[in-house]
């Protein structure tokens, strides 16, 4: 039956050709497509990810009325103490503010970001070149400071920029080192950034007021949501009101990305919601193509009846017919679609699921099956008088 | 014919229901050995309903001999194809009883119908109706596969067959490499390859110029001499009459040549039984 069923697709090549062609191009689009999708949303993922998984940003909240006020300052992150947060295994204050960067005759604006030395640990931000400032620096409001990658190459351009003396906001300022380009979606634009002493940026820029975020960094990814609790009642003891009435966010790097992907998972649906109709479109293809096997084969079907065919050998052998061909064209489609999941599509390279796969294949030769063995179950149920008449 | 292939081809049928032909006249299954190979009563057939009814065969009542060579004649229309149609159990009658080779087929349904055609009737066809998609041999090898027959037995038994219809060298050309009369050969051999009781050919010669038709008609005449039973339609006075005996329809009837003219008659000699087969006791079997 299967010899049967390869030579009849031999004889007729074109359409066993256009039946594959339908099958490769709905299954290889769904999978695409589904990629491109999930691809997106990984994408956001490992970004945020990249920040690390176990860091803790506290932010100040809108301030409801006077009596609400909740100041996020330097004594609070100093708050913030392993005795009361045994989970939290950094602490990083920062201020961020903007200022006008110049060296020589360029200038540009920044944001600059005064905050302490475990900042470039914490956030995940290691230097390309010289180093980072130490807790010595720190402590002496040293005019030193490390540049964003983009910053550093408006300012200097390929020209080495450590050890050069640049003016931010009229101070004047040392480069200690440069930081490896970053990704950017996360929000965070520290490729543009100028990262220098808390101590420092306070006296020269900001003064000795609120910080606009702490970041936390937990002793391990499993204690995040500890760490965090425990940061709520430390700040909230801090600032003397209860954790229930707490205004500033304490936000997790999971609950980030949850709050990413939701904004990807639209981009995700779409995709979908395309996939599937190119999936229905190429299985009216292979359905067509089917029919009209069958009708014009409802002779062979009549003559193979009169010579005795019993019921299930021609049955099956529409059937085996229809699940090679849609069979063959299935895994084309997926040998395609991982063919095309190296190059990027929308900006985003695809990340192919293996349940995008299955269910593509699964809907694409179940619909080959189901349409081209009906019609085929059909006619091998004709009296044979009927199915030779057919022309 | 080569003895190659009448070694291969049995000369006869033999049904599991009709014991080998034997000469002991005080044999209790003496008439059950050349029970007719044909046997229907009343046979009636109605196309469409309505205003637009056709009779196309009313009470057709039929007996055909084992080893007999019978042709059909009629006019277009007489109902020649339906009868055969209903012969060859590729349509059921709407009323009327038919017994082949001693089976009663009225009971059987779909596949059993189907095993009954593949094993006891081999069909040719004024069109050929051979698989266009696929070589002589393995459209002559087809009703053997629908008969469970071993792939190397298959192929030994389809090319004996295309010998005796003198293709063996056309085997593996496809039906668009081959000439009308090969064509018509080929369906012949294949109509044979199964050793079935009864050879249904309706019009066969109908597509064949002279010279085909001649070549077609010498295989059935050898067909016949080696004791296969053969019905053939046509409407053409000279093929008829190579056949022992002719039934002529007119508007759905049979006008003459119902049975066998006797025992004695010209096709009818039944195969190692001459002359003791007679229509009256086998009509006797007919439930
Ligand atoms: N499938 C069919 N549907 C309706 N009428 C039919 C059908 N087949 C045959 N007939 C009619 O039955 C009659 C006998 O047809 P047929 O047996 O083919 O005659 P013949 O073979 O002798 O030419 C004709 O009148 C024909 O029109
Ligand atoms: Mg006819």
């Amino acid at each position: 039956m299967l010899t049967s069923a390869l030579r009849s697709i031999r004889a007729n090549l074109t359409r066993a050709a256009l039946t594959l062609l339908g099958v490769l191009i709905g299954v290889g689009s769904v999978i695409l497509l589904l990629g491109v999708g999930s691809g997106a949303s990984a994408e956001v993922v490992s970004q945020i990810a990249g920040l690390g998984t176990n860091t803790i940003t506290v932010s100040a909240g809108m301030s409801r009325g006077a009596t609400s006020f909740q100041d996020l300052t330097v004594e609070v992150a100093e708050a913030i103490t392993p005795d009361n947060a045994p989970d939290v295994i950094a602490v990083v204050p920062e201020v961020s503010t903007s200022a006008t960067v110049a060296y020589g005759t360029v200038s540009t604006s920044a944001t600059v970001i005064g905050t302490t030395p475990e900042y470039f640990s914490v956030t995940n931000s290691p230097l390309a070149q010289g180093t980072a400032f130490q807790a010595a620096d720190a402590a002496g409001a040293r005019q030193v400071c490390v540049l964003g990658a983009d910053l550093a190459y408006d300012l200097f351009g390929a020209d080495d920029a450590v050890g050069r003396q640049l003016m931010v906001g009229g101070a004047p300022f040392t480069v200690y080192g440069v930081m490896k380009v970053k990704d950017t979606t996360g929000g965070s634009s520290g490729n543009s950034s100028l990262v220098a002493p808390l101590t420092r940026v306070q006296r020269s820029l900001t003064g000795y007021g609120s910080l606009s975020s702490i970041t936390l960094q937990a002793a391990s990814t499993a204690v995040v949501e500890a760490a965090a609790s425990e940061a709520t009642y430390a700040i909230a003891e801090a600032l003397r009101i209860d954790a229930a009435d707490a205004t500033f966010r304490v936000t997790t790097q999971e609950q980030l990305i949850e709050t990413s992907t939701e904004a990807t998972s639209s981009l995700s649906a779409m995709l979908a919601a395309i996939a599937a109709i190119s999936l229905v479109v190429g299985g009216i293809g292979v359905t067509n193509i089917m029919l009209v096997t069958v009708s014009e084969r409802t002779r062979e079907i009549g003559i193979r009846k009169a010579l005795g065919a019993p019921w299930a050998a021609i049955a099956g052998q529409f059937v085996i017919e229809a699940s090679l061909l849609s069979l063959t064209g299935g895994l084309v489609g997926v040998a395609g679609a991982w063919g095309l999941s190296h190059i990027a599509i929308l900006g985003t390279r695809p990340v192919i699921s293996l349940a995008s796969v299955w269910l593509a294949l699964g809907v694409s030769v179940g619909i080959g099956v189901i349409f081209g063995g009906y019609p085929a179950l059909r006619a091998a149920a004709m009296k044979p008088v009927d199915a030779l008449r057919h022309e | 014919m080569t003895n190659d292939s009448t070694e291969v081809l049995p000369p006869v049928s033999e049904p599991a229901s009709a014991p080998a032909p034997t000469t002991n006249g005080d044999s209790p299954h003496y008439w059950n050995a050349d029970l007719p190979v044909i046997e229907t009563r009343g046979l009636t057939r109605t196309y469409g309903g309505g205003e637009s009814t056709v009779r196309a065969l009313v009470d057709v009542s039929l007996t055909v001999g084992p080893g007999e060579f019978v042709a059909i004649m009629g006019h277009s229309g007489s109902g020649k194809s339906t009868l055969m149609n209903l012969l060859g159990l590729l349509d059921v009658p709407d009323a009327g009883a038919y017994l082949l080779d001693g089976v009663d087929t009225s009971s059987l349904r779909g596949d059993e119908l189907a095993q009954i055609r593949n094993r006891k009737i081999g069909f040719v066809f004024q069109s050929f109706n051979l698989i266009t998609s696929m070589s002589a041999l393995a459209n002559v090898e087809l009703p053997m596969a629908y008969a469970d027959v071993k792939r190397s037995e298959r192929r030994r038994r389809a090319f004996a067959a295309l010998g005796l219809v003198g293709l063996t060298n056309r085997a593996s050309h496809r039906p668009s490499e081959l000439s009308g009369g090969q064509l018509q050969r080929v369906a012949v051999a294949r109509a044979l390859v199964n050793t079935p009781a009864l050879i249904l050919a309706d019009e066969p010669t109908g597509n064949l110029d002279s010279t085909a038709t001649a070549e077609v008609l010498d295989v059935f005449g050898e067909l016949n001499q080696t004791g296969r039973t053969i019905v053939l339609i046509t409407h053409e006075a000279d093929v008829a009459a190579r056949a022992g005996r002719i039934i002529q329809m007119s508007d759905g009837r049979i006008v003459s040549g119902s049975v066998p003219a006797g025992a004695t008659g010209m096709g009818i000699a039944p195969v190692g039984a001459a002359g003791a087969w007679s229509p009256t006791t086998a009509l006797g079997a007919l439930p």
